[in-house]
């Protein structure tokens, strides 16, 4: 079956055509430029260049997957929402992945595996994993929080790892963004068997910036 | 059936709006669905939109809301000729929801997109109750966010502003006061309700930018929001209840006063015979009132669409992207974004 996989929780905005079999994910052609700003301008093109370059058309599409951040806020929306609307008019299921799990599903091995990109305010979205599975997160630090209360760390993953001081010894393992084939990896059997899909709801972590008003300010001296 | 389905798109402020128009080559717009997601309560206790809040709201209404105006109109997706969408202005992330929305149903169908500004959507909506507009007219749009004067030669291709507010826009000033008076958000209703048990002359505010010097087109109720204020604020002090019906009437009275005042003085300056008023503000009865008496009295034919379509909506997006396709203007490219400050002379992108 024929999968467009899209991502937009990072600064790339990422794009791309898979085939999915029993044998697993392989990619047919992908799309991506790292550039936080661009999510809402490359996106479509991006998914339909890479179709184009797969010899498909958006006709042939049997799914969708898409990561659903964590990212910050903004560009997040523009991958969901064309998602969303992808799938409405094709007439086909999307399947939310957390881009997270995208990242580790590109790393192999079944050691300790730490995932970390860059959520702004200096801070980091991670969440661990073992054999595979996520064990914890995803959650929202600040990376001298995540550090301590994690301890010992073996390998890690992400665009967020230059953002925290982790021990010489740390391997880092992966890539900074996840790639179309980690997106259905981590979308797992489902896929393949058709079945309903989760919601696409976003992981925001964070509340919006946003305070009620206090007693109203005077503009007259008292 | 004949003619050609536009799906218009509207996403930014705090309305998630989905229309469908049918357009045939005699020009006539018709209008099939118009339906409308709105965040404004959850807005309502910060006072104000908070564009974070407005733009999660709008990424979980844009589908619902596309099926509701589907089967408004008993149309299915393949039954679209042509998407139109809001691509500015507004708030940045609001926008981007409803562009990123239009290009992938745009790609998905194989059809034509435009992105076209707001500000026209605004003029287009006329359209659709009243039929085409005469060439020129003079639209003057008031709402939360915008308060311009604009000359309209040709929906698809020529709107000039002739004027706007160098500070709030009359909606923000009715939120303000609104506030100061304790009355809810969005202030326009009730301080609406409230001004009709009040004096419209009860209190003389003060009528901004309309010195010898002042622009002649331009708007400012920044000075009249704080007028309000100190006149409350002295009352309070005095220990004195504050009057709020006359407050709220004055004030409305002095924003009607202004408004109406400029858009029948530009009408007549520049011999323009129609007077267009849009926007959430056009929903307010003095407005209304004040404007179809001085229009009157000006020979000026005043025509403002019913309150429903003065609001943000899709169906006036999709009624600019019917003008396009009329006039035979080329769609935009899969690579638009949004504009947060498109400026009101370009109309499509």
């Amino acid at each position: 079956m024929l999968v467009l996989a899209l991502d937009t929780a990072t600064p790339a905005v990422t794009a791309g055509v898979v085939t999915l079999d029993d044998e697993g994910p392989r990619l047919l052609a992908e799309r991506v430029t790292v550039d936080a700003k661009a999510h809402g301008e490359l996106l479509t093109p991006h998914l339909r260049d890479a179709l184009a370059e797969a010899g498909a058309g958006m006709g042939d599409v049997d799914a969708i997957v898409c990561g659903v951040g964590p990212g910050p806020f903004t560009g997040l929306r523009a991958g969901m929402v064309t998602a969303a609307a992808l799938a409405d008019a094709l007439e086909v299921p999307a399947y939310p992945v957390c881009s997270l799990d995208a990242i580790a599903a590109d790393v192999p091995g079944e050691a300790p595996l730490l995932v970390v990109t860059d959520a702004r305010r200096r801070e980091v979205y991670w969440a661990s994993y073992l054999a595979g599975n996520r064990v914890e997160g995803p959650r929202v630090q600040r990376p001298a929080e995540l550090l301590a209360e994690l301890g010992s760390v073996t390998r890690v993953a992400g665009g967020g790892v230059s953002l925290c001081e982790f021990p010489a010894a740390v391997e880092v393992v992966g890539t900074a963004q996840p790639s179309p084939v980690g997106l259905v990896r981590a979308a797992g059997s489902p896929v393949l068997e058709g079945a309903a899909p989760a919601p696409l709801t976003p992981l925001y972590l964070r509340r919006p910036d946003a305070v009620e008003p206090g007693a109203r300010k005077r503009v007259s001296q008292a | 059936m004949t003619g050609k389905v536009v799906l218009g798109i509207e996403s930014s402020c705090d309305e998630t709006g989905v229309g469908l128009v049918r357009v045939d080559n005699s020009g006539a717009v018709e209008l099939l669905a118009d339906e409308v997601a709105s965040s404004v309560e959850l807005h309502a206790r910060y006072g104000g939109v908070v564009p974070e809040v407005a733009s999660r709201a709008h990424l979980e209404a844009m589908v619902p809301t596309m099926h509701r105006a589907l089967r408004t109109a008993d149309l299915r997706l393949a039954d679209v000729d042509a998407i139109a969408v809001t691509c500015g202005p507004g708030l940045a992330g609001a926008l981007l929801v409803g562009v990123s929305a239009a290009k992938a149903y745009a790609a998905a169908l194989d059809v034509p997109l435009y992105g076209v500004n707001h500000l026209a959507g605004h003029v287009a909506a006329d359209t659709l109750e009243h039929g085409p507009l005469p060439k020129p007219c003079l639209a003057l749009l008031v709402s939360g966010g915008h308060s311009q004067l604009l000359r309209v030669d040709e929906l698809a291709s020529k709107i000039t502003e002739i004027g706007s507010t160098i500070d709030d826009a009359a909606g923000e000033a009715y939120d303000k006061v609104a506030r100061l008076l304790d009355l809810p958000y969005p202030g326009g209703p009730p301080i609406d309700k409230a001004a009709r048990e009040g004096d419209p002359r009860a209190i003389a505010f003060p009528r901004g930018m309309t010195g010898p010097r002042d622009a002649k087109f331009d708007f400012s109720f920044s000075g009249l929001k704080t007028a309000v204020a100190r006149w409350v604020e002295a009352r309070e002090r005095s220990g004195e209840a504050v009057p709020v019906a006359d407050v709220a009437a004055s004030f409305q009275e002095a924003v009607a006063d202004v408004l109406t005042a400029k858009a029948v003085r530009a009408a007549e300056e520049l011999g323009i015979g129609t007077l267009v008023i849009s926007g959430g503000v056009a929903a307010n009865s003095r407005l209304s009132a004040l404007a179809a008496e001085r229009c009157a009295a000006a020979g000026i034919q005043l025509r403002v669409p019913r309150p429903r379509l003065c609001t943000d909506n899709g169906a006036m997006i999709a009624a600019v992207g019917a003008h396009l396709l009329l006039a035979g203007s080329a769609p935009s490219s899969l690579e638009l974004s949004a504009n947060p400050a498109l400026p009101v002379h370009t109309i499509s992108v």
